[in-house]
């Protein structure tokens, strides 16, 4: 009975199959790239080196620091002239100079972005990555941090996928973006050297909670979680140091911390001196939590397989991660490997960027015609209509990043939004619009459904066939 | 196919069709219920902070015209509501709301957030409804907490227009969103085609269905009879970046035509308030945009829709009183609360006056905010949807004091 499930009356055979590992867990099929032959094969790719990354590379933040303090300098300079009514013109052409940088930028890789998902061999990776910052979603408080937010990715994330989910939540929680994003820059213990000064100066102190609350309710233990109001306020104590300078990636400043132990699920953290490592401690126990296990194992059965993941699925994996102490790869193992996970009913709506990026795939869009656009064209025909279908790239609304329901993305704004995409852009995406009849094959593969190879073939022009191929359920969902 | 299809046209068409209507909110019984209130509200957010001093000018008080020395500079008896307040020269096109009753503005009104200035949490807090950040409250908005409360809702009763998500409707009550931006085109042959596709997945077919009635709802033809010209004209200049002032002026007219209907609550944003630099100028499009809404929700509503209908628009925060030396002004926080509509006791300035003298400003430098927005919205709810002041208090605006009826409706 390996690899087989009996549904009510008849048995179906479940397994790996590289269509449905491309449409499911990558980027969607393409004309010019081949699916991935085996589980196997999934996971050692995810193993080695990030092959997209270098081909279509995105900074890191350290790398674009200065663009940061920049900007900084400039608001504060022009702020402080407007005050003293010496404000002088060119300062602010230098502002308008320095954000449109940013916003160039943020184009560029939201370009890179997407031709990763075009041409990666490697598709689970774009999707883990996608699903890991939604897991950590941030959303930039001004124009240099909502533009940068992609280098946020790039070094919290993205080197941590393959890796062990503490290593990842660390990263992410010392990540500028985190601190900034959840107001961890303005919490001071209240018995702190700093908090003292302070209050001799008649100044505000006071504990954020934000990030503490955040961590536990969906970094790690989840909403329902077995923590209380005073594990939040414990934890925002222990937290107490981090802060965002903007010249540096991190800051640790001992002055602001806390002093004292401080008791989170019961567990006892830090004494009178105060240390980095007291942070490392607590977020690698909750990293490890047996509720933090069972957490990332439904969101990430709900992400790649359905709504409503069978437990037993959800269970697989979580009792892998909690084997190895949290190991990712060996957690997507035991997703991978489970038949549960190659279900044949039907199967996730795409998200926008999903829909898109596997759009462009099948379309095998070539890295010149968009490398080329101009700021506009982005704006038009990819940014805008993203934003259309419900999902503004790298800007969800709260820490809780986006729905998972796919009745959320089945609004008729969504729809109306992913149709008029499909007739309005694969045009100008491609010199020549592929016939058709030959793109269900590159879409949908060999098998494609008989109604869709109709519809295709039956459309008045190329425009309409292309659009009727991409609306279809079998290329709107993750598999059917 | 190209004229408008009704909701019976569309009702009948689904039915032809075969397809699963169950899933489709338009079709469900509860829709054609009788609603206990045939009263509307609609709720614009002013993004970016709207000076208020400029848009109600406060003529009356001595030290307006010293303060404001490029920005107070036009003096126009026409534009004067009463001997203390005149209006913008840009909303020139609402005096005839004003003379109408149909307009009113509640001065030195703000939300509880102070100190900080930033638009990012001004805007948070006032969407949400709470007393300080949302984080630390929950993360759905006002708007959409006020729906739950509300009797015989359904799929249609509350739209959120326009591309951008809202927190003030997000949350568990179901708000309808829609972008008159996501507007469809497509060929006759195209749409059956389609609907084949989706005989198997009615989720799809549904909102296919409501995508192309809602495309019709404006005007505009979304299905042609062929793949041909007009329809490659239509798909282009739907995605077209769209002129502001036309996107602002179709969100409008969409609101309008589904208040006019079964609508009850709809909510948008005007942005572009931001005026740091060259206010004079740079203030007088979103101006333009804010009365040119206002009309057109009256003129696109009809008359029986309108006079059930009151309009608050409300902004994160006001701006300082003095002018930068930008000839603009920077974040404050007093700011003003405009309100329209047929239903509305109008053709009054509302709340208190707190003064331009330096010693009543708040930290020297902003107008003093004398009472909380938020009160001003919940008489509004109150008013209009008869909601108990407990649910208002604690649910809607959880820590406000409702205090006494400011008799915000006719």
């Amino acid at each position: 009975m390996k690899n087989s499930v009996r549904f009510a009356e008849m048995e179906v055979v479940l397994q790996f199959d590289p269509h449905l590992a491309e449409i499911r867990f990558g980027c969607g099929l393409s004309p010019k790239v081949s699916a991935p032959a085996s589980v196997e094969a999934m996971l050692s790719s995810l193993a080695g080196p990030d092959q997209a990354a270098l081909a279509f590379p995105i900074s890191e933040t350290k790398d674009v620091l200065e663009l940061n303090v920049e900007f900084r300098r400039i608001k504060r300079k022009i702020s402080q002239a407007k005050k003293q009514g010496n404000f002088e013109p060119e300062d602010k052409e230098v502002l308008n100079n320095v954000t449109r940088k940013l916003r160039r930028l943020r184009e560029t890789w939201l370009n890179q972005a997407l031709m990763r998902g075009v041409w990666t061999e490697d598709g689970f990776r774009e999707r883990l990555s996608h699903f890991w910052f939604d897991h950590f979603s941030v959303r930039g408080k001004d124009p240099a941090f909502a533009n940068l937010t992609a280098t946020y990715v790039e070094t919290a994330i993205r080197p941590n996928i393959a890796g062990k989910f503490g290593d990842m939540l660390l990263d992410v929680v010392l990540h500028p973006h985190m601190i900034r994003f959840l107001d961890q820059q303005n919490s001071i213990g209240p018995e702190s050297d700093f908090a003292q000064k302070r209050r001799a100066q008649g100044k505000p102190v006071g504990l954020n909670e934000n990030l503490a609350r955040e961590i536990l309710e969906l970094h790690t233990l989840g909403v329902g979680g077995p923590y209380s109001q005073k594990d939040v306020r414990q934890l925002a104590e222990l937290l107490t140091g981090l802060t965002s300078p903007q010249n540096v990636l991190f800051g640790y400043k001992a002055d602001r911390a806390e002093p004292g132990s401080k008791v989170v699920l019961g567990k006892s953290y830090g004494g009178p001196q105060v240390q980095l490592q007291d942070i490392r401690n607590v977020l690698n126990d909750l990293a490890v939590h047996p509720v933090t296990a069972r957490h990332l194992a439904r969101k990430l059965a709900v992400h790649f397989v359905s709504d409503r993941p069978p437990d037993a699925l959800v269970e697989a994996i979580s009792v892998r991660y909690l084997e190895t102490g949290g190991d990712l790869v060996e957690s997507y193992s035991a997703m991978l490997n489970h038949p549960l996970a190659w279900s044949r009913k039907k199967a996730n709506f795409k998200r926008p960027l999903a829909f898109i990026m596997s759009a462009m795939r099948a379309l095998a869009v070539p890295e010149t015609v968009t490398g080329g656009w101009k700021p506009m064209h982005f704006e038009r025909n990819l940014a805008h209509p993203m934003a259309l279908m419900g999902q503004n790239w790298l800007a969800p609304l709260g820490p809780d990043g986006w729905a998972e329901d796919d009745e959320h993305w089945l609004s008729p704004q969504g729809l109306g939004a992913r149709l008029q995409w499909s007739m309005a852009t694969p045009p100008k995406l491609v010199d020549a619009l592929p016939d058709p009849r030959s793109f269900v094959v590159d879409a949908l593969g060999a098998n494609a459904a008989e109604d869709v190879i109709f519809a295709a073939q039956a459309a008045e022009t190329r425009n309409v066939g292309v659009a009727m191929v991409l609306m279809s359920p079998a290329f709107q969902r993750h598999g059917v | 196919m190209a004229e408008n299809l009704t909701r019976r046209a569309f009702l009948t068409k689904s039915t032809a069709l075969g397809c699963s209507a169950a899933a489709s909110p338009f079709l469900t019984t509860a829709s054609f219920a009788s609603l206990p209130t045939q009263n509307r509200v609609v709720v614009i957010i002013l993004r970016g902070g709207m000076d208020g001093l400029d848009v109600l000018r406060p003529w009356g008080d001595d030290r307006f015209s010293s303060i404001r020395p490029t920005l107070a500079k036009s003096f126009d008896e026409k534009l004067m509501l009463d001997q203390f307040h005149g209006l913008h020269p840009r909303l020139k096109p609402m005096l005839p709301l004003w003379r109408a009753g149909e307009l009113a503005f509640v001065r030195a009104v703000s939300t509880p957030y102070r100190n900080k200035r930033s638009h990012f949490d001004g805007q948070d807090i006032l969407e949400a409804g709470t007393p300080g950040l949302p984080s630390e409250y929950g993360r759905d908005g006002w708007l959409n907490r006020m729906l739950q409360g509300m009797q015989h809702t359904h799929g249609e009763t509350a739209y959120s227009i326009g591309t951008q998500p809202m927190l003030l409707s997000s949350g568990q009550a179901d708000f309808f969103n829609w972008s008159p931006d996501a507007d469809v085109a497509l060929s006759a042959q195209g749409l059956e085609l389609l609907q084949r596709l989706y005989r198997q997945d009615p989720e799809m077919h549904s909102a296919l269905m409501q995508a192309v009635s809602l495309s019709e709802s404006d005007g505009d033809s979304a299905i042609f009879e062929t793949a041909g010209e007009d329809m490659t004209m239509a798909v282009q200049n739907n995605m077209a970046p769209g002129k502001a002032r036309l996107a602002t002026r179709r969100v409008a007219e969409f609101a309008a035509g589904r208040l006019a209907d079964d609508a009850r609550v709809a909510c948008f944003s005007i942005g572009g308030w931001d005026t740091h630099a060259n206010q004079g100028v740079s203030l007088n499009r979103p101006l333009s945009y804010l009365a040119d809404t206002l009309n057109t929700l009256k003129s696109g509503m009809g008359s029986h829709a309108w006079q059930r209908t009151t309009v608050v628009a409300m902004t994160e925060f006001g701006r300082t009183v003095r002018e930068n030396g930008t000839k603009g002004t920077d974040h404050g926080t007093g700011g003003t609360m405009v309100l329209s509509g047929g239903a509305l006791r109008g053709g009054r300035i509302l709340g208190q006056w707190p003064g331009l003298a330096e010693e009543d400003l708040f930290e020297r430098r902003d107008l003093m905010p004398v009472d909380d927005v938020r009160r001003w919205a919940a008489w509004v709810m109150r008013s209009s949807f008869g909601l108990e002041t407990s649910f208002l208090e604690q649910t809607v605006f959880p820590g406000l004091e409702l205090g006494d009826d400011p008799g915000i409706l006719l």
